[in-house]
């Protein structure tokens, strides 16, 4: 029942978004009354014609030739209605498909960080792609079976009352059991098609998983383990393919019967009323044809109707997505910063990834204008959550955080975002050219600014050497560069916006000492004036510091200069000791 | 196509049967337009009531009949089609698996999803439709206009020219519109990958606040699969109207030639009526046909993307020698080249060098050095070019694969996870390994503490990629993952970037304990990390710059004693040399 009330839902959502299209629906439902009637129609002629043709020597051919010629314009009249129709129809389903991905995808902007860290990549691109395809078939076949289809029921019915009122009576009655069927067959390939669609997410997922991991995978030749796995998941999704497959293709043979059943019936009682002299051959002739148009539509719309199932599944998983909350929506009078100086303060701040677990507790810090802060600590001390707090890709769930003394949820997240500049450890570039990753930042920038920024990062020379050079399109996840000329990217891409505030996460860590010292002296540069955290573990990089946080289980347990720190003799000296102590 | 007709024998019985059943469901209903005029002609004109019932019985029969046989060849046919696809799924997977870096990035991981899923799909449905209709279309047309002949061969012209004007129109159709849906096809494969790249790339764009250019993106492409799906529409939209004229025609030349014969006393009326039967008949199917026409041109399209995947052959084959047991393995670098492809200059470039069984060997070098290449050659991630490798005195090309890999611990640069328990993910380094056997080697790895915080011991769940680790918690973990299997030789590469160095030194003391029985390749950026080794590599552009111990290698390589001096202080550097 639950369900059903969720279908009902879904339902109204997908009729939200057709009306946009609603002139393009009544131009569609037009051409389709247009040409049911006329292919309705020419039964009544073609019998009409067979009357004319009574025996030997008692064919009236002028007659004929008449008839014909009506014939002949109206299935050209029809042919152009039905072109146009399904053009109609093709518009109207693939827009509305282009209107929900793009909705999702505009959706995927909006939704909070953690929802996206909280998911398998592999189940969102199923739901944004393979999703809205199958919701497409569907809605397509909807249109153009499903109008035309309950159309040619209701006129063949009014066309057979023309013709013999009591004849039709066999046909109506008979016709209940039809949708019983069908509703039975519907309901049944409903959850076997939501099953399939579940089985199909779980299979994306895992070969997205094995296949960005392949080396791993081939380290330990796991390829066995994935496969059964696979073949695992893909066994189940067979089971359910088969079932749905086959309940739904069992529609056709099943209305297939009542049409015997009706043709037979209707045969039979229209040879009787023949003898009984009350109906022509010729009359009988186009009932038969309109019996066999009337079952017809009910064999469609099964199918439409099991499709159109197996897509509402698929239409949901799409709407549960786009039910998402977003994140919360930036305050109307919220701030945009001018000329930040970067004094960021971070006042008695709380946060938890679950709300079960608590992490980081009562956190205090200020930074002052061009202050250098190094975080230190043990993995997993909070440092990577401390960046995500300041760029509220997570917000604090207590506390406040206040950059130039503003509140920085009070503050719109785009302005907030653009005063600082990022590298993360996790290189991430886009499938474009190696010019448009380096102006990510800013699009707008010059080509000497592009190479400047590119040269301050020792990024020039390799990029020189690439086949296209800056035009040289990267593949996807970077394509062929080592990990350590992706970060060289990465670090360019910032030092061409150069915003009043850093965010260094591990930055060079992939970059060899000669070149990173030789970053080092451009990150120097950078730095000045600016207020930046540096997550490092590099000795030449934290001393430099004008203060040094020491994080351990989401505290600041130590904080001073490097000197300071030394002297205190505790967690941090222990550290320096033991870069430099014998292995 | 003819993987698919490999996949269909599998299941011969309900691949042949299929089809057949459809067709005798087809005969019947053929039956059914001569039952209808021998009523016309025999019962009507001759009144006789009886007759009438009888006939009227036997459609029923024929109807009866027809269902469960068409019931038969839908489950056969569902089944056929189910099975080669899970089939080729499988067997698509277990390809990908033969796959080395280079043919993924040539590739690309998205296209390689939605051939897995949604082209595979595609041909599924294509075979289901096609062991269905088939036989059954044709056999239906064929037969009615048989039919139409044995009625009266003069009116029956009509259909002889009817039908392969039908035919060609279609033909001509689909002709045109198969490439088209390749390209829709293809503009989907770029809209998948955006859609990878942005949910990969959530921070950065966030933080460059450039939603909405990557919004934009998207709906550029997307309104190019747009217009592509209504071109291509354009075209096959076509096809119902002109077959229902062309039929229509038929039915009218059936009308004018039918009436003369009748005219001239050679055809009754229920024979006329008869021949319309049969000309609607022909069109209905022929609907049916066209669309399973399209159908199939989609399932072609796809079947050849799909194959084309697995025409892509993984670039290493496999050996067949076979290594005797466990132990440290010795390593021989023989002259040793690879380049990647498209590549201007080789990664890595006449390497020589040799690794005694339980040695330790630190690689150290700049960015795009060749380090990480030269490790991944050893377990033939990349295959070398030239020169040779060989593992306890055998080149690795004649090893069984997996016997090598056996041998070797791996960790890569970047940690990778996977989906599971800890349990899961440590097994993988070596299938049975008992609980104490990965505590030793969480232990080992320095990531017992933090296991043992999250309280939930081996049966901590780990997200895809490890999105509830931090960076380091998966450094160390999948570093011992590789400790598990006790490998023969254990390549770290620079696989601790992400440790603070307290935990880095503690790490690296405990495998130093350990590694008696092991042969270790460390590469790394940090000096600390490599000084202690038996050998160092030093490697600049690709080539071998220096090799030797520390202290050899301070007074006799100019690069190496530069990176010593960037890391450490000069005192150290001077104590270190003497």
């Amino acid at each position: 029942m639950r369900s059903k009330k969720e279908n009902q839902k879904v339902l109204k959502r997908i009729l939200a978004c057709i009306r946009p299209y609603a002139p393009l629906v009544v131009l569609s439902l037009a051409l389709a009354v247009l040409t049911v009637a006329l292919t309705l129609y020419v039964p009544i002629l073609t019998g009409n014609a067979v009357d004319h043709i009574v025996g030997k020597g008692e064919v009236d051919f002028p007659a004929l030739g008449r008839i014909i010629g009506i014939i002949i314009s109206s299935i050209v009249i029809t042919a152009a209605a039905q072109w146009l129709m399904n053009h109609i129809n093709n518009m109207i389903t693939y827009r509305i498909v282009q209107d929900l991905r793009v909705k999702a995808f505009h959706h995927l902007h909006c939704v909070p960080v953690s929802y996206v860290d909280g998911h398998p990549s592999g189940d969102l691109i199923s739901r944004i792609i393979t999703d809205v395809e199958q919701f497409s078939d569907g809605l397509l076949m909807g249109f153009t079976q499903l109008f035309t289809g309950v159309l040619t029921i209701f006129g063949t019915i009014i066309f057979m009352l023309m013709i013999h009122p009591l004849i039709t009576l066999v046909v109506v009655v008979l016709s209940p059991l039809s949708f019983a069927i069908a509703g039975f067959i519907s309901k049944n390939t409903f959850q076997m098609f939501k099953k399939q669609s579940e089985a199909r997410g779980d299979l994306t997922s895992l070969t997205d998983e094995m296949l960005g991991n392949l080396k791993v995978v081939e380290a330990f030749g796991y390829q066995e383990e994935a496969q059964e796995r696979f073949e695992e998941i893909n066994e189940r999704l067979a089971g359910y393919s088969l079932r749905a497959t086959f309940f739904s293709s069992l529609t056709n043979p099943a209305t297939r019967i009542m049409y015997s059943i009706i043709y037979a019936g209707v045969t039979l009682a229209g040879c009787f009323t023949v003898i009984g002299g009350g109906l022509t051959i010729g009359r009988l002739t186009s009932f038969l044809s309109y019996t066999n148009q009337y079952t017809k539509p009910f064999n469609e719309i099964t199918g439409v109707i099991t499709e159109f199932q197996n897509s509402l599944a698929s239409a949901a998983r799409v709407f549960r997505f786009l039910d998402e909350m977003p994140e919360a929506e930036d305050l109307p009078e919220a701030a945009e910063f001018k000329d930040v100086q970067g004094k960021v303060e971070l006042d008695d701040v709380s946060f938890s990834y679950r709300p079960d677990q608590k992490f980081m507790e009562h956190l205090n810090l200020e930074a002052r204008p061009g202050q250098r802060i190094a975080i230190v600590g043990p993995t997993g001390c909070g440092k990577t959550t401390l960046i995500n707090l300041l760029m509220r890709f997570y917000d604090v769930t207590g506390g406040n955080i206040y950059v130039d003394d503003h509140e920085i949820r009070d503050v719109a997240r785009e302005s907030l975002r653009s005063n600082f500049g990022m590298v993360l450890q996790e290189t991430w570039l886009k499938n474009a050219a190696i010019r448009e990753n380096i102006a990510y930042g800013k699009p707008n920038a010059s080509e000497e600014e592009i190479i400047r920024a590119a040269k301050e990062a020792h990024a020039h020379n390799f990029i020189m050497r690439m086949p296209q050079q800056y035009d040289t399109v990267l593949g996807e996840d970077g394509g062929s560069l080592s990990q350590g000329q992706k970060q060289l990217l990465c670090i360019a891409r910032v030092m061409l916006h150069l915003p009043p505030m850093l965010i260094l996460d591990e930055a060079t860590s992939s970059i060899d000492t000669m070149t990173e010292i030789r970053i080092q002296n451009a990150f120097g540069k950078m730095m000045e004036g600016r207020t930046s955290f540096i997550v490092a573990h590099r000795l030449s990089t934290i001393r430099e510091a004008d203060m040094i946080l020491v994080m351990k289980d989401g505290k600041i347990i130590e904080r001073g200069t490097h000197e300071e720190l030394l002297s205190q003799n505790g967690f941090y000296a222990e550290l320096y000791q033991s870069q430099f102590a014998p292995v | 196509m003819k993987r698919l007709l490999d996949y269909l024998r599998k299941n011969l019985k309900e691949t042949i049967l299929a089809p057949l059943f459809k067709m005798l469901e087809a005969s019947f209903e053929l039956f059914v337009p001569l039952v209808v005029a021998n009523m016309i002609d025999i019962g009507v004109a001759g009144r006789d009531q009886g007759y009438l019932i009888r006939m009227g019985c036997l459609m029923v029969i024929l109807g009866i009949v027809g269902f469960i046989s068409s019931a038969t060849a839908q489950y056969f046919a569902a089944k056929s089609a189910v099975s080669a696809g899970t089939a080729m799924r499988n067997d698509l997977f277990a390809h990908m698996g033969t796959f080395t870096y280079q043919e993924i990035d040539q590739i690309g991981t998205s296209t390689l999803i939605t051939r897995m899923t949604s082209d595979i799909n595609q041909v599924q449905n294509g075979v289901n439709m096609f062991l269905r209709l088939f036989l059954r279309s044709p056999f239906v047309v064929l037969g009615a206009v048989v039919m139409a002949f044995a009625v009266d061969r003069r009116t029956a012209v009509v259909f002889a020219v009817t039908i392969p004007v039908l035919f060609v129109v279609v033909f001509l159709i689909l002709l045109v519109s198969m490439p088209l849906y390749q390209r829709v096809q293809k503009q989907l494969d770029d809209v998948l990958q955006k859609t990878r790249e942005n949910l990969l790339g959530i921070r950065v764009i966030r933080a460059f606040n450039r939603q909405k250019s990557e919004m934009r993106e998207f709906d550029k492409s997307s309104r190019r699969l747009y217009r592509r799906q209504i071109f291509v529409g354009k075209i096959s939209a076509l096809l119902n109207p002109v077959t229902y004229v062309v039929v229509n025609l038929g039915i009218i030349g059936v009308l004018w030639a039918g009436g003369r014969q009748v005219n001239a006393g050679r055809l009754t009326q229920g024979e006329v009526i008869a021949l319309i039967n049969y000309m609607s008949q022909i069109l209905a199917e022929l609907i049916k046909l066209a669309n399973l026409m399209i159908l199939l041109s989609r399932a072609a399209a796809s079947l050849s993307r799909v194959e084309q995947v697995f025409q892509t052959e993984g670039s290493i084959t496999d050996g067949i020698g076979e290594l005797a047991g466990k132990g440290a393995a010795g390593v021989t670098f023989d002259h040793v080249s690879y380049s990647y492809a498209g590549a201007k200059q080789p990664a890595v470039q006449d390497v020589t060098f040799c690794a005694a069984p339980g040695d330790t060997i630190g690689i150290i070098g700049g960015t795009g050095s060749g380090k990480t290449t030269l490790v991944n050659l050893i377990p033939r991630f990349y295959e070398v070019q030239e020169g040779e490798i060989r593992f306890q005195g055998q080149n690795i090309k004649n090893l069984k694969m997996e016997h090598l890999r056996e041998n070797i611990g791996f960790v890569p640069q970047k940690a990778a996870l996977f989906r599971g328990t800890l349990r899961d993910n440590m097994r993988w380094g070596k299938k049975d390994a008992s609980d104490e056997e990965i505590y030793e080697a969480l232990k080992t790895a320095q990531a017992l503490d933090f296991v043992e915080q999250k309280g939930e011991d081996l049966d901590f769940m780990i997200r895809q990629n490890g999105r509830n680790l931090s960076g380091g918690q998966k450094q160390r973990l999948t570093i011992a993952r590789a400790l598990v299997r006790k490998p023969s030789v254990l390549i770290l590469d620079d696989s601790a970037s992400a440790l603070d160095f307290a935990t880095d030194a503690r790490l690296r003391k405990e495998i130093a304990r350990r590694t008696d029985q092991m042969t270790v390749f460390i590469v790394s950026q940090r000096v600390s990390a490599v000084k202690n080794a038996d050998q160092i590599l030093v490697m600049d552009n690709g080539r071998v710059a220096g090799k030797g111990t520390h202290r050899d290698l301070l007074n006799s390589c100019h690069i190496y004693r530069e990176i010593c001096e960037s890391q450490m202080t000069r005192e150290e550097v001077e104590a270190d040399a003497q």
